[in-house]
């Protein structure tokens, strides 16, 4: 016990800083991935039918695969790639220049940025689909009701659907999200120095403790207590736009 | 003058005719009530005259401005299309009221919207707001809502939701106001109260167009009454003409199996 008092505050330090770097992860993969997602939902419902097409397998190349495989293959991949293009070849095409060239720089600045991207893009995918279906699932009548009193699209789009959008995309959106709470534990993988990674540090040894494991079951707290807090958040948005049906 | 002509209106989705060769006038102030078997191009009708469906050809005048000439491929543009649509207005089957507006704010904001920019809103912009609710209160009393203004459409029933609607289609004073089944939605016991509604409408000479179920309703109503079969107009003339004489085969049949359910 008293071994523990004393380990606290050095182990309660460290997780501080590895999980303000899974909350930087999470933040910086809300802010691409929720406009992003807008896009690709846009694109779905063009009319544009490669566009459509495009953006469906995409969809189901990352929605169907882990991430944990898609986080290896964009950390990994740009150095295996580069290695794999001859100088002739790059030589003759500008494209393939760039991959050959192209570096996560060294350190964690490399690793986040990598892990950053890959997130967005998976959860762009899993935003892309709600928002797809928060659009679609607007009855064709709101529509037609606008436009038959004489409401221009824009009026249409911001006075009569955004709400009801936002009402029903809300429940699956702050599922995903916090999905993605727990999700940036992935990051784990390539090294990221996230909270996992800061609490792992402990059991090989680090700042003169070595060999105890409860740090790593306690990066549970910080998990448990950031969706804590968005699910009161997520509840008070879904009461506040329960006034109507 | 007639306040409305419209003119050998076709139109097919694909392969189907839906509508062949429709033609019809209205004199202002009058009730015109459309019957006809399911299919027969009674809701098309509708969407054309709203500008929510383009006729593949036909004429469509009211008070001799010509709205749309299908045979004339002249693109028009939004602004037109909006001022040109605001002649009519559309009460749905379904209603489709704004979920997330009161009553009072469905039948306010389109008026609000269209009065953006107006040099009244310039001049003052609080006037024309309390002007714009005066009016919409009115109307929702007119339909017997006024103590319901401030309910959601999910805290109102069938019926109270159709008055809703019809009072927001009148807020923009169109020339003529359409209605699509007003009632089919409705449980029996509501629909009494939605054609009280039309039926003061009609005593105040709104000229109206119906589309309706409603064989007692539409004969009581209306000036004329218009039997479609098959996307073209079978019959039309005064309705105890159409009603107790039919002078088609098709007609006859047709009321025969309202009669017979009548019967039952
Ligand atoms: N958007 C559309 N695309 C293809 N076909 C359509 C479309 N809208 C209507 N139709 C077809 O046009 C025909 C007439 O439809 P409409 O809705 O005008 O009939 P209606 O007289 O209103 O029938 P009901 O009494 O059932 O409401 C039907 O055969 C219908 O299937
Ligand atoms: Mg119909």
């Amino acid at each position: 016990m008293d071994q523990f008092a004393q380990q606290f505050p050095v182990v309660f330090k460290t997780l501080n800083v590895g999980f303000l770097q899974t909350l930087k992860l999470f933040c910086v993969t809300l802010l691409g991935a929720l406009p992003l997602g807008l896009l690709l939902a846009c694109g779905e419902i063009s009319r544009s039918r490669v566009l459509r097409t495009v953006i469906k397998v995409l969809v189901w190349i990352i929605r169907g695969s882990p991430l944990m495989i898609q986080l290896l293959i964009i950390y990994y991949g740009p150095g295996l790639l580069a290695s794999s293009i001859s100088a002739e070849a790059a030589a003759s095409s500008p494209f393939l220049n760039m991959l050959r060239n192209f570096r996560w720089s060294g350190g964690e600045d490399g690793r986040f940025a990598a892990a950053s991207v890959a997130f967005i893009i998976n959860y762009a995918c899993y935003f892309c689909e709600i928002f797809r279906g928060g659009i679609q699932g607007i009855p064709v009548g709101q529509e037609e009701a606008g436009l038959v009193l004489g409401m221009t699209g824009r009026q249409i789009f911001f006075k009569v659907k955004l709400l009801q959008m936002v009402k029903a995309i809300l429940p699956p959106i702050s599922n995903e999200i916090i999905t993605l709470v727990k999700d940036t534990s992935l990051a784990r993988i390539i090294s990221l120095q996230e909270v996992i990674w800061a609490g792992q540090a402990f059991l090989k040894g680090s700042q003169g403790i070595s060999g105890v494991i409860w740090p790593l079951f306690f990066t549970g707290v910080y998990y448990l207590a950031a969706n804590g807090l968005l699910t009161v958040g997520f509840a008070k948005l879904e009461k506040k736009l329960g006034y109507f049906r | 003058m007639p306040i409305l002509q419209v003119e050998h209106i076709r139109k097919s989705f694909g392969q189907t005719k839906v509508l062949d060769d429709i033609s019809f006038s209205m004199e202002p102030g009058n009730t015109l009530s459309i019957i006809g078997s399911s299919g027969s191009g009674k809701t098309t009708l509708l969407r054309c005259l709203n500008f929510l469906e383009r006729p593949d050809a036909g004429v469509i005048r009211v008070r001799d401005e010509v709205l749309l000439d299908a045979g004339e491929p002249k693109k028009v543009t939004d602004r037109e299309t909006r001022r040109k649509r605001l002649h009519f207005g559309l009460v749905f089957q379904s209603f489709n009221l704004f979920p997330q507006y009161t009553a009072l704010q469905n039948v306010t904001l389109a008026e609000e919207l269209l009065a953006h920019d107006t040099p009244e809103w310039k001049a003052d912009k609080s006037q024309t707001l309390k002007r714009i609710r005066d009016h919409g209160v009115e109307l929702l009393a007119e339909v017997g809502l006024a103590n319901r203004m401030d309910n959601y459409p999910h805290q109102l029933s069938g019926g109270q939701c159709q008055r809703v609607a019809i009072a927001r289609a009148l807020a923009l004073r169109p020339d003529i106001l359409c209605f699509d089944e007003p009632t089919s939605a409705l449980d029996p016991e509501l629909t009494g109260e939605v054609l009280r509604s039309i039926r003061k409408l009609a005593e105040r000479n709104t000229t109206m167009i119906i589309v309706t179920h409603e064989m007692d309703f539409a004969r009581d109503v209306s000036n004329t009454v218009i039997f479609m079969d098959n996307g073209r107009i079978c019959e039309q003339g005064d309705p105890r003409e159409v009603f107790d004489n039919p002078k088609q085969e098709r007609t006859r049949q047709f009321l025969a199996r309202y009669h017979g359910e009548d019967a039952r």
